[in-house]
């Protein structure tokens, strides 16, 4: 039996990595911008689409989409953000959810006449590949999307922190205004978020598409997923996604284990409430309030 | 001496009036109808989460309206999309009533099919259900519905009957069992059924555990894990395709090698997404449901002009019981003669059709409302293909058992 603790233990931390890359990239675009993108599941989607693509018709290995998500999906994020976001960041909420919601529905519209409703899944080795370690037996492609995932969370942390972007970035979350007024090229600046924030989502979903079988609405349960992690490790707080994310993980696990596989999402919105009820804020919040 | 005439005599007057009246009668009745062709609504899961069945239904309605029409049966049918949401199949069924169809067919979903039914009902238009296995759907009094598919207890007991005869032996011999299944309606619903005809039929092997998930689940490796740990002989999922796909992978990932995995009224493993999503690790998989008769001539014709029309999809129990509906239509409509809902009912009340694809005997349906005639036989993936393993008389290929372990396949 310890070799099942184990392994259920293993796999809620490694899938919790994989959640913590998909509620950063919701996290960063809410901590910047003020903005809900309820079409974040979408863009998690797509990075899989891009992921079986790029398997069954260019040959290419699952890892090679990686960066092809990465790169498509900032591109995406970026010109979306400059042609249409940007006129929305000063809009009421309202006015915005519209978009997004919008965006989300062309989004699964547009895949699921592209690819059809059929569960699309990538039949290659590694999709069953796995680690022995003594008696544990480690999915292979899960270990590879959680190691990814945390070094991209890592890089993305230590660029926002120190690189000169990324100060001007947190500049403008702080105080938009004042940003202008030291000239900050703001539209550009939410751009770059936009596209990051994509990134973050499509790269998640380029990851796990050799874990999980693509359709087109597979979206709003990452959408919703994103949402509980990101209340319960804070507001435009990267390290709080990532410890969201693993408690979001290993509780799911926990619960499929102890109490019934029925019940994984019953400890999720349990965390949930509680931190609502304890920390309002989330456990790690930045501490920003409404611009 | 012979008397020629032209006259209008009392006895030709009758005699031409007669032979009119036998002309109007014998010839089809279906081209009396061509002037106003019969309207036909279609409810079917055409988006969201269980759109790829809805769609794989809506393959197999629109073959039979071709292949009808090329007979000179003209039907102008309409679709309407339940959103996968069990409460639009009433939304969708009154919106293609009032648009003047005389007949619905539908809806894949049980739920939506109860919901369309009461539409149905209220507007007496009659409705012939393609897929939906609910007990209650012929259970709770409907007079407009005609279902020609199987309740879910049935499936699973027709089913069960099966695998209980498989031969034991050579490696096949299993004491122990654990069930995975989907907490929805539907796996519930089988789920239950499960373990009534279990118990009925004294099955000597030993349910050790019972594991349900949720349908939206994305990761089921606890649920395999769990399943692992209890070492049981026989892996028996209830699922739909996704999660069946999810729950080989896992298995082939843990190394878990029951003697045998069989989903009892399980869909989804006969599923061209899964076999080919799975490759060498989808054979072998065994499943009871409803299915195709490969051995007769209109099946033959059907997997043919399927081939043509959609080269790259599977003809399965979807597409196969969609044109099964509109075949129940057209029969109905030459014998009614008429388009007019009512006609329809009473000519659908009489139906009796011995030569359709689907296995199984004639197509007709009792007071409820319900075909009784259908077979379900065995299946099992061989060669990333479904194969009848069951009954003996129907059987393509014997079954092979026990499954080859995830490691030795080739």
């Amino acid at each position: 039996m310890t070799q099942l603790y184990i392994s259920v233990v293993v796999n809620g931390l490694m899938i919790g990595a994989i959640y913590a890359l998909v509620a950063v990239g919701l996290n960063i675009i809410f901590g910047v911008m003020r903005v809900v993108n309820f079409a974040h599941g979408e863009m998690v989607v797509i990075g899989m689409y891009i992921g079986y693509a790029l398997w069954k018709y260019a040959g290419l290995p699952p890892a090679a989409a990686v960066p092809v998500a990465m790169v498509t999906m900032f591109a995406a994020g970026y010109i979306f953000q400059r042609l249409l976001g940007n006129d929305f960041v000063d809009k009421p909420q309202h006015v915005q959810f519209v978009l997004y919601i919008g965006l989300a529905l062309a989004i699964t519209g547009l895949n699921a006449m592209i690819f059809g409703p059929d569960p699309r899944g990538i039949e290659a080795a590694a999709s069953f590949a796995v680690y022995t370690i003594g008696p544990v037996r480690i999915d292979a492609s899960r270990l590879h999307a959680a190691l990814a995932a945390l070094m991209l969370i890592a890089a993305l942390w230590a660029w926002l922190r120190f690189s000169l972007t990324g100060k001007a970035m947190h500049a403008a979350a702080e105080n938009i205004v004042g940003g202008r007024a030291i000239g900050l090229r703001i539209p550009h600046l939410f751009a770059l978020t936009s596209g990051i924030g994509m990134a973050c989502a499509g790269t998640a979903g380029a990851l796990i598409a050799p874990l999980y079988d693509t359709t087109p609405y597979l979206a709003g349960e990452f959408t919703l997923t994103a949402f509980i992690i990101v209340i319960i490790g804070g507001l435009a707080s990267l390290p709080g996604a990532l410890l969201g994310g693993l408690l979001i993980g290993v509780s799911e696990a926990i619960a499929a284990l102890f109490i019934d596989p029925s019940a994984k999402s019953l400890l999720s919105y349990g965390l949930l409430i509680l931190v609502l009820l304890l920390r309002p804020n989330g456990l790690m919040a930045a501490g920003r309030g409404p611009r | 001496m012979t008397k020629q005439t032209s006259e209008i005599t009392r006895r030709r007057l009758i005699a031409t009036g007669v032979s009119t009246l036998a002309l109007g009668v014998a010839s089809p009745a279906v081209l009396r109808a061509q002037s106003a062709p019969l309207k036909v609504g279609v409810v079917l899961p055409l988006s969201g989460v269980i759109s790829f069945p809805g769609i794989a239904t809506r393959r197999g309605t629109e073959l039979a309206v071709k292949m009808f029409a090329d007979q000179g049966v003209k039907l102008d049918v309409s679709f309407a999309d339940t959103e996968s949401k069990p409460e639009n199949g009433r939304v969708a069924a009154e919106k293609l009533i009032r648009d003047g169809a005389g007949v619905i067919v539908g809806a894949w979903d049980s739920g939506a099919t109860i919901s369309a039914a009461q539409a149905c009902e209220a507007a007496k238009v009659p409705l012939v259900v393609n897929v939906g296995s609910a007990p209650q759907i012929t259970e709770q009094g409907f007079t407009e519905v005609f279902r020609n598919f199987p309740p879910a207890t049935e499936i699973v007991g027709k089913g069960l009957a099966l695998f209980k005869a498989l031969p034991r032996g050579n490696g096949f011999d299993p004491k122990t069992a654990v069930i995975m299944h989907v907490n929805d309606t539907f796996g519930e619903a089988v789920m239950g059924g499960v373990k009534a005809v279990w118990a009925k039929m004294n099955i000597d092997i030993k349910i050790v555990d019972v594991i349900s998930y949720d349908l939206r689940a994305r990761d089921l490796s606890v649920e395999v894990a769990k399943a692992k740990a209890t070492g049981a002989d026989l892996v028996c999922p209830i699922t739909r395709v996704n999660d069946a796909i999810l729950i080989v992978r896992e298995m082939v990932k843990q190394d878990y090698n029951p003697m045998a995995i069989y989903g009892p009224s399980s869909p989804g493993p006969y599923e061209k997404a899964f076999t080919d999503a799975l490759g060498k690790y989808s054979n072998d998989y065994m499943t009871s449901v409803p299915w195709y008769d490969p051995s007769r001539a209109i099946t033959k014709d059907v997997l043919a002009r399927w081939a043509k029309e959609f080269p790259g999809n599977r003809f399965e129990l979807n597409s196969g019981f969609g044109w099964e509906g509109i075949q129940v239509v057209v029969d109905a409509l030459k014998r009614a003669g008429s388009t007019k809902p009512a006609d329809l009912h009473a000519a659908l009340k009489a139906t009796n059709i011995a030569d359709h694809p689907m296995a199984g005997g004639p197509i007709t349906f009792d007071a409820k409302g319900q075909n009784v005639n259908i077979a379900v036989p065995l299946l099992q993936n061989q060669g990333q293909e479904p194969v009848v393993i069951a009954p003996t008389a129907a059987a393509q290929a014997k079954p092979h058992l026990p499954m080859t372990p995830w490691s030795k396949r080739a």
